[in-house]
């Protein structure tokens, strides 16, 4: 705002001789072609500026990240899938192998029984063996033991007869002891 | 605008609120001749640069993760891109570049504005007058080449009674005659409002009783203006894309 007299011939119409408007300066239109020709050059700058470089750049900027975001989702829904599947065949390497090992599990104790079977057979079949071998043994043993008495009760009968006096008869002796033992 | 009275009252007291507006030489105190730079050609100028800053230098990344102003140039364009879709279609997308060079030079031309001491450009009918005329011009144009002579239907309402059409077809006439008026004088007729009405209450701060008043409503006018800077770019857009979208779709 100016308020010192200035007296200035060249404000004419629009601006009294303070500098200050006379009216409104918006309809003093001395200035109508000055600022309709600064307009039209802004407004052309402006437009060229904007159809040239900005607009088309941010444009693209837009299309990129639409295209980004799109290609992530895309990449996303992808990998979500691939990782479905992949849970999937290990789920499914999983129950094989578990069918697998049971598989196995039940050769094994199968291969196993098998075996043991075959070995109590033959076990009981030598226990089996050896037991009757041993009865036999034992009843040699007790045969021998039998006469081994027998001999040694005539002998000893023998003995005694002699011993208390008598004449040892063998026969009757024999006879004796036989009597005795088996009964 | 009211010197004589107001120099009368005390010298404390001048009230100069239209002196915002005066064209002045940007060098010496000549005359101004049409090509003379004057502060129109600096703030013209420094909306040039604003949007260059704003729309080119900010988006000269090309960041996909957008920074702080590249964001801004973004919103702007999807705003007006957005705009001009949902009321012209897809044919109205082709005029985008020509509707964004208006909203971004209003809406820049507004807000340098609104920095203390500054020359408002938009504030002036010789600026919003070509705005608006130039409009007018485009859709009247672009309505014949597309339209021949159906484009007159815009003034023929079908949907009406036959008696009533020729009534409405004069209605009609006169209020497409007045669009570049009324478009116009809006965007200047509040811009100038509110920044003259800033400085009068920016003189009867000089009254030291008054002035904490004064400041608090200068404040209040300040925000309400700064509101008013976007709307009425916003409405001068949106009035832009109507008038477009009746050169392309003159039927009602």
């Amino acid at each position: 705002m100016a308020t010192e007299p200035l007296a200035k011939e060249v404000a004419g119409t629009c601006v009294d001789s303070y500098g200050s408007a006379i009216g409104m300066p918006q309809l003093c239109f001395d200035w109508f072609p000055n600022q309709i020709f600064w307009l039209v050059i802004t407004l052309v700058v402006i437009f060229l500026v904007l159809s040239r470089v900005a607009l088309p750049r941010i444009a693209a900027i837009l299309a990129e990240r639409q295209g980004t975001i799109t290609n992530d989702l895309a990449a996303a829904e992808d990998l979500k899938a691939k990782a479905v599947e992949a849970e999937e065949a290990y789920n499914k390497a999983l129950a094989d192998a578990r069918a697998e090992a049971q598989r196995i599990a039940a050769e094994a104790r199968a291969e196993i029984q098998s075996g043991l079977d075959d070995a109590i057979a033959k076990a009981d079949a030598q226990i089996a063996a050896k037991a009757a071998e041993s009865e036999k043994a034992i009843a040699d043993i007790r045969a021998g033991a039998l006469e081994s008495i027998q001999v040694v009760a005539k002998d000893t009968a023998a003995e005694l007869v002699t011993a208390l006096g008598g004449e040892a008869d063998a026969k009757t002796i024999d006879s004796a002891v036989d009597a005795q033992t088996k009964g | 605008m009211a010197t004589e009275t107001t120099a009368a009252e005390g010298s404390s007291l001048v009230f100069h609120p239209m002196d915002q507006f005066i064209v002045k030489p940007l060098f010496g105190d000549g005359a101004i001749a049409w090509y003379t730079p004057t502060n129109v050609t600096l703030w013209l100028f420094l909306a040039i640069a604003a949007i260059f800053a704003l729309l080119v230098l900010s988006t000269s990344k090309r960041a996909i993760v957008p920074t702080r102003m590249q964001s801004v140039a973004e919103l702007a364009y999807g705003f007006i891109y957005k705009m001009l879709e949902d009321i012209c279609g897809k044919e109205g997308v082709k005029y985008f570049p020509y509707v964004m060079t208006l909203f971004m030079f209003i809406v820049c031309a507004n807000f340098l504005g609104m920095l203390p001491m500054s020359f408002t450009t938009t504030s002036h009918f010789a600026v919003t007058i070509p705005l608006a005329l130039a409009v007018f011009l485009t859709v009247t144009v672009l309505g014949f080449v597309k339209n021949g002579a159906s484009f007159l239907g815009l003034f023929w309402v079908s949907s009406a009674p036959l008696a009533l059409r020729p009534v409405l077809a004069i209605i009609e006439l006169i209020s497409y005659f007045v669009r570049p008026v009324s478009h116009s004088i809006r965007l200047a007729g509040n811009v100038m409002a509110g920044h003259a009405v800033i400085k009068v209450f920016a003189g009867f701060a000089a009254i030291a009783v008054i002035s904490p008043v004064s400041v608090l409503a200068i404040t209040a006018m300040y925000g309400l203006e700064v509101l008013v800077s976007f709307i009425q770019a916003y409405v001068f857009t949106i009035l832009t894309c109507v008038y477009l979208k009746d050169a392309l779709h003159p039927s009602h």
